[in-house]
């Protein structure tokens, strides 16, 4: 947990980043050697480095890793998400072999236990909907109605535990009845306001929320410690802990549905705006509050429904940026380090996401399909950038191809420093020797001299 | 009227177009003119997709529009007009594992309203499900969707599948997110394509049209 200093309000937004990447850098565990923990250090600073836009030692390697890991120890992504004993040993064995700059947590799997005690309703996950060794996959659907933005935007919270949330997972169905907690402002409001509390149905909805609470105390007790031992005994920091999203994509992914937020654009814009505006704040909140726990200052921010093709530059401009836009400056201010990961193409977006507002040296930028040398060109000496290796060589190219590519990136792209080097899509499907080739590449080569 | 109809169409003025649709078909517009001015609006909105001026949104809304348009025809149609004369016969699906629909959803509508008779299978379709759907309408062109890497092999697979079940001359293209030239060799499809325009080009090479 990073403590807050009792100068905070004093500090500006470089300071606070600077306060919250020492904490980082001194985090307490039983390091297995001084060894190990200088290589932890040396990691942290290289990515401080470069995020300050000045050229580390060498290139941090930090591939953005999905189920991979439990294909690569032999088990699936099933058995990753159930049997923490098995993801333990898959994800050692992993982070081990490959020894990455930023440890392949486990975390990110997910209680799979959990989500079937609480019946999620929005998403399958592998056995569950979805293949055995496939990774999890949201299920488009409107689980906001379209004339419930009034309620969001009125009352985020209440909206969520009484509407949202019930309809989400279905354990949690009978929390419709409940009433809002601001009902209860005086004496004899509290008795009226927890009559819906006594309602059977209620009630065991809120005995299967306890029992999942203990479900999650169970796998954050196991997982704790797996991605804590990585830690300690190979030195790879704990890159994203934390994260948030867009505001855009708040609403559109799990909430209004691709095709429903769409269409809200042409039929109730300024309700959109507003309810996303309204969800800035949270957003901000949410990421500050995981990266102070986490005591880590990155908040890992992955981009969906902005990218080229999905909608005009206008369009960007009027729903999708000002608000992450907002996001990102929140963040900033509380000296935390947006890290994006911007999926599919930007090549439209490059002059817009580069807004003069954001003060250099406070970004990351992972890009997928986006011109490297245009990114390179446009986000230099503002932001740190990196990404780009594609998931589809890395399934079906040769080592000698990868180790090409990322050489060649390096050569034209990573010069001048504030360069991270990643795989542009989620690590789902790889194979051993082709991942040796891009992370082997990215330490040997990309030493700067 | 059927100029006006066009126009709100094209310009996403949803409530105008349902209005003037209204208004046509109550002034006693032969129902056919209705239809023909949505065909046109949607071949100006597909030519504007292709050439970058218009996007997921705006065919997302058309496609409501087309919807909301053919509900109010359909009780004043004696019979069923769909007789234009189609390209070909498409069969399309997002392959075994992968539930991602928006983009196939994009690619089944442009191939529709450029002319071709689409059978979309939906998502999760395993190989078989593709090599029936083949032969039961003799679909010479397929596509298959995936927007995951996990997408990979399940193509493979689909491919091979229709080869073995005998219908090696049936064109394959691929498409998705993460899909490229690399990935099309790897999975042994005939082609794949980075967006809707290109699926609907390839499908046109292939069937003569």
């Amino acid at each position: 947990m990073f403590t807050i200093p009792d100068n905070w309000g004093k500090l500006s937004p470089k300071e606070r980043m600077e306060a919250r990447f020492n904490s980082w850098m001194s985090l307490d565990v039983p390091f297995a050697s001084p060894e190990v923990q200088q290589a932890y250090k040396d990691r942290v600073q290289m990515v401080k480095d470069v995020i300050e836009l000045k050229k580390p030692a060498r290139i941090p390697v930090i591939p953005w890793i999905g189920v991979y890991p439990a294909e690569y120890g032999g088990i699936t992504a099933e058995e990753a998400m159930y049997d923490y004993d098995k993801l333990g040993q898959a994800w050692k064995k992993f982070n081990q072999d490959f020894l990455p700059d930023g440890l392949a947590s486990a975390a990110l799997m997910g209680p799979g236990k959990v989500f079937e005690m609480l019946d999620y309703k929005i998403y399958h996950w592998p056995g569950h909907g979805t293949p055995a060794d496939t990774s999890y996959q949201c299920i488009e659907g409107e689980y906001m109605k379209a004339d419930e933005y009034d309620l969001l935007i009125n009352d985020p919270s209440g909206y969520f535990m009484r509407t949202y949330l019930p309809r989400g997972f279905g354990a949690l169905g009978p929390w419709q009845m409940l009433g809002p907690f601001t009902d209860i402002v005086e004496l004899p409001f509290v008795g009226l306001g927890l009559i819906p509390v006594g309602i059977p149905d209620v009630q065991q909805a809120f005995k299967t929320f306890m029992e999942a609470g203990q479900a999650v105390m169970e796998w954050i007790s196991a997982v704790g410690p797996i991605d804590g031992g990585n830690i300690a005994t190979l030195g790879l920091p704990n890159i994203i802990g934390s994260f948030t999203k867009a505001p855009y994509d708040i609403i559109g992914d799990t909430m209004r549905g691709t095709r429903a937020i769409m269409l809200d654009m042409y039929r109730r814009p300024a309700k959109l705006i507003e309810a996303m505006e309204r969800i800035v704040p949270l957003a901000v909140e949410m990421g500050v509050r995981y990266a102070t726990v986490s005591d880590t200052p990155i908040v890992f921010i992955p981009l969906h429904k902005g990218a080229d093709g999905f909608m005009s530059n206008k369009d960007f401009e009027k729903f999708y940026w000002p608000t992450l836009k907002a996001v990102l400056l929140g963040l900033i201010e509380a000296g935390c380090v947006p890290y994006l990961f911007v999926e599919g193409g930007y090549n439209q977006r490059l002059d817009i996401i580069t807004d003069p507002d954001i003060p250099a040296g406070h970004t990351a930028w992972l890009f997928d399909h986006t011109d490297m040398t245009e990114v390179k060109q446009k986000l230099g000496g503002w932001a740190c950038f990196g990404g780009n290796v594609p998931g589809s060589m890395l399934k079906a190219g040769t080592p000698q191809e990868i180790e090409d590519y990322v050489k060649r990136l390096i050569d034209e792209v990573a010069q001048d420093g504030g360069y991270i080097l990643a795989n542009g899509a989620v690590l789902d499907d790889t194979n051993p020797a082709n991942l040796h080739a891009m992370i082997d590449t990215g330490k040997e080569y990309g030493v700067y001299k | 009227m059927s100029q006006q109809l066009i126009d709100a169409i094209t310009d996403m003025r949803e409530d105008d177009a349902l209005n003037i649709t209204d208004e046509m078909l109550a002034n006693g517009t032969d129902p056919l003119e209705v239809l023909e001015a949505c065909r046109k609006s949607m071949e100006i909105i597909g030519q504007r997709f292709e050439e970058g001026d218009c996007f997921v949104p705006e065919l997302i809304l058309a496609g409501e529009m087309l919807k909301e348009i053919t509900e109010k025809i359909k009780p004043m149609m004696q019979e069923e007009v769909d007789s234009a004369e189609k390209l070909g016969k498409v069969v399309i699906g997002t392959v075994e594992g992968d539930i991602h629909d928006i983009a196939k959803d994009i690619v089944t509508f442009m191939l529709d309203i450029n002319g071709f008779e689409v059978t979309d299978l939906g998502v999760d379709v395993p190989p078989a499900k593709f090599v029936e759907a083949t032969r039961k309408t003799g679909a010479t062109v397929v596509g298959l969707s995936g927007f995951l890497t996990l997408a990979y092999d399940p193509m493979k697979a689909t491919v091979e599948a229709l080869k073995e079940a005998g219908l090696s001359e049936v064109k394959v293209m691929i498409g998705g997110g993460q899909i490229d030239d690399q990935i099309r060799k790897y999975t042994g499809a005939d082609a794949y394509g980075r967006d809707a325009m290109t699926a609907v080009n390839l499908a046109k090479q292939w069937t003569g049209g």
